[in-house]
């Protein structure tokens, strides 16, 4: 741990085939906040899946679909032990955030709530947490209420009985924001809504791929996040939710593999977490996602948080040292790392990302997925850099001087 | 930085540093609001018509280069111009735009954003204040025809 283990970054690099690309420019990708790059590894787990032993799941009795069921099963097991908990049931295995966060609205919120009730969210949620609780409320009769955000980029925490009262029934936030990097404390959040009663899910996409989750600790009903921001494949959202909840809730979709018997008038539920998982899930890139995880637990999850805030800290004060440019949030007393948001005055971001494009910097222009943290600042859109362990200091020092470039060119 | 001349050429970098036509009408014929919903760049465009003529044309709201540039040039090819011409010409427009092939003699200065088409992410930028166009045009023809 600390310096002793801090990796050398160069040979992180080695491992990932996207970076080591002779016949093209070097990639300097600083969107990972929207995805990260994959390992070989990673690519290699989906790529011995397909070519030895390619077989459904749940299903076969002969060898190979008892090997990729074995293979499949186990990836839940190690995803249990990655966040903390002891109960594999906990884990349901989805096609995204956004559709985990969708099962809970439509299998647990059109269940239980009513008129009257409150869903809580706060003013910097990406829209895959804030839309499928209108859509609930719509559709229950119940009221969205949000806790405000400051424009020093924190929530405004200071009369939380203003927000969390026994009409409350549902607290969803995100663990750390995709456009200000700001982590919220959801310790503190949790406690509040237990204390009136209401069931908690926590958004952790942005803050599982560098950080140490223990949803033992942090005591939520849900917990979201995706393994394709983790350098896992695309295609795979997971879903740890308390067994007694997900025992309350309804299957979200129907179909295959998530019945126990079926008649042609009615069936009978799987156990969970199988009552969620209808249809032939993403096999492949499932375990690839289990390749991810050893890969991360071989880096150590301590040593990629360090790296990512070192780089993080670094490109907040390089970026602020840039007359014109304003950058969101980040301010001192504010626990943010991997995601900063950043403006010019005279230019707009989609001009300054162009530009940074033609010099093979890769970043994010736009409104995120976030127009309400937007319109909290008076923009249509920002500039959004996101690091990952894979990114290099040398990588924050060319898109310094490919913003100078950019600024020298419109002037 | 050679083929970044080829979209922000010189004329585009003027226009987006100063505008044309880019004020607020007051005894505008019609006005309609344009949003492009994957940046959040919003245009609001004002049309005075008398007769068949676009006697002014102005715009307001905030965008990218490319995209106040193509409003700006707009304006000014616009200004003078009959409706049916504004209409020919938003087709060749977003003719060009999207293929990189100008096919019509009536584009003009336009041609300095041929290179866009070669950029999928940027067509929408530049048709904003077309499609917007399209919109007061549309809605004189509902009137027109209603009368």
């Amino acid at each position: 741990m600390g310096m002793n283990n801090m990796f050398d970054l160069y040979n992180i690099r080695s491992n990932f085939p996207i970076f080591n690309q002779p016949d093209l420019p070097p990639l300097v990708f600083l969107d990972n906040a929207s995805t990260t790059q994959k390992p070989t590894q990673v690519l290699e787990a989906v790529n011995q899946f397909y070519c030895r032993y390619n077989a459904n799941v749940h299903r076969g009795i002969y060898k190979i679909a008892e090997q990729a069921t074995e293979a499949y099963e186990s990836v839940r097991d190690k995803v249990a032990e990655f966040i903390g908990t002891a109960d594999r049931r906990n884990i349901v295995f989805t096609k995204s955030t956004t559709e985990s966060i969708n099962l809970v609205a439509y299998s647990w919120a059109r269940k239980f709530l009513k008129t009257g009730d409150e869903i809580l969210v706060t003013e910097m949620e990406h829209h895959s947490n804030l839309v499928p609780w209108q859509l609930a409320a719509q559709h229950t009769g119940a009221t969205l209420k949000y806790i405000p955000l400051n424009k020093s980029g924190s929530l405004d925490m200071s009369s939380p009985e203003r927000y969390f009262t026994k009409n409350t029934k549902l607290v969803a936030i995100s663990h750390q924001s995709n456009v200000l990097g700001t982590i919220n404390s959801v310790k503190e959040i949790i406690g509040y809504a237990r204390d009136v009663g209401a069931k908690t899910l926590i958004d952790g996409a942005q803050f599982v791929p560098h950080s140490k989750l223990d949803v033992q600790n942090l005591d939520c009903d849900f917990y979201v996040f995706s393994g394709h921001k983790m350098m896992g494949p695309t295609g795979v959202g997971i879903l740890y939710g308390k067994a007694d909840m997900l025992e309350t809730m309804d299957p979200f979709l129907g179909g295959g593999d998530m019945i126990l018997s079926v008649t042609m008038e009615k069936a009978i539920w799987n156990d969970i977490p199988y009552k969620f998982e209808a249809g032939t899930p993403n096999i492949a890139q499932v375990i690839g996602l289990g390749a991810a995880i050893d890969f991360m637990k071989n880096m150590n999850i301590d040593s990629i948080d360090s790296q990512v805030r070192m780089l993080t800290s670094t490109a907040v004060s390089r970026l602020r040292e840039i007359k014109g440019l304003t950058v969101l949030g980040h301010e001192n007393g504010i626990d943010s790392t991997s995601v900063i948001s950043f403006f010019h005055k005279d230019i707009h971001p989609h001009d300054i990302a162009h530009l940074l494009d033609t010099f093979g910097i890769s970043v994010r222009a736009g409104h995120h997925c976030a127009q309400p943290v937007m319109d909290k600042y008076d923009l249509s859109a920002s500039v959004r850099v996101s690091f990952y362990v894979y990114n290099t200091i040398d990588e924050i020092e060319q898109l310094i001087s490919g913003l100078q470039k950019t600024m020298e060119y419109f002037r | 930085m050679d083929n970044l001349r080829e979209l922000y050429q010189q004329v585009i970098l003027d226009h987006n540093k100063n505008p044309r036509n880019f004020r607020f009408m007051e005894d505008f014929t019609v006005k309609a609001d344009g949003h492009n919903p994957l940046c959040g760049d919003k245009l609001q465009l004002f049309i005075k018509i008398d007769g068949d003529y676009i006697s002014d044309i102005s715009f307001m709201g905030s965008g990218c280069a490319i995209s106040k540039a193509s409003a700006s040039i707009m304006t000014e090819e616009l200004k003078g111009k009959s409706i049916a011409d504004a209409e020919k010409l938003f087709k060749n427009f977003r003719n060009m735009i999207t293929s990189g092939e100008i096919t019509s003699d009536d584009i003009g200065k336009l041609e300095v954003l041929t290179g866009v088409h070669k950029y999928p992410s940027r067509v929408k930028c530049a048709l904003l204040a077309w499609h917007t166009l399209k919109n007061i045009l549309d809605q004189n023809d509902t009137t027109t025809t209603t009368e």
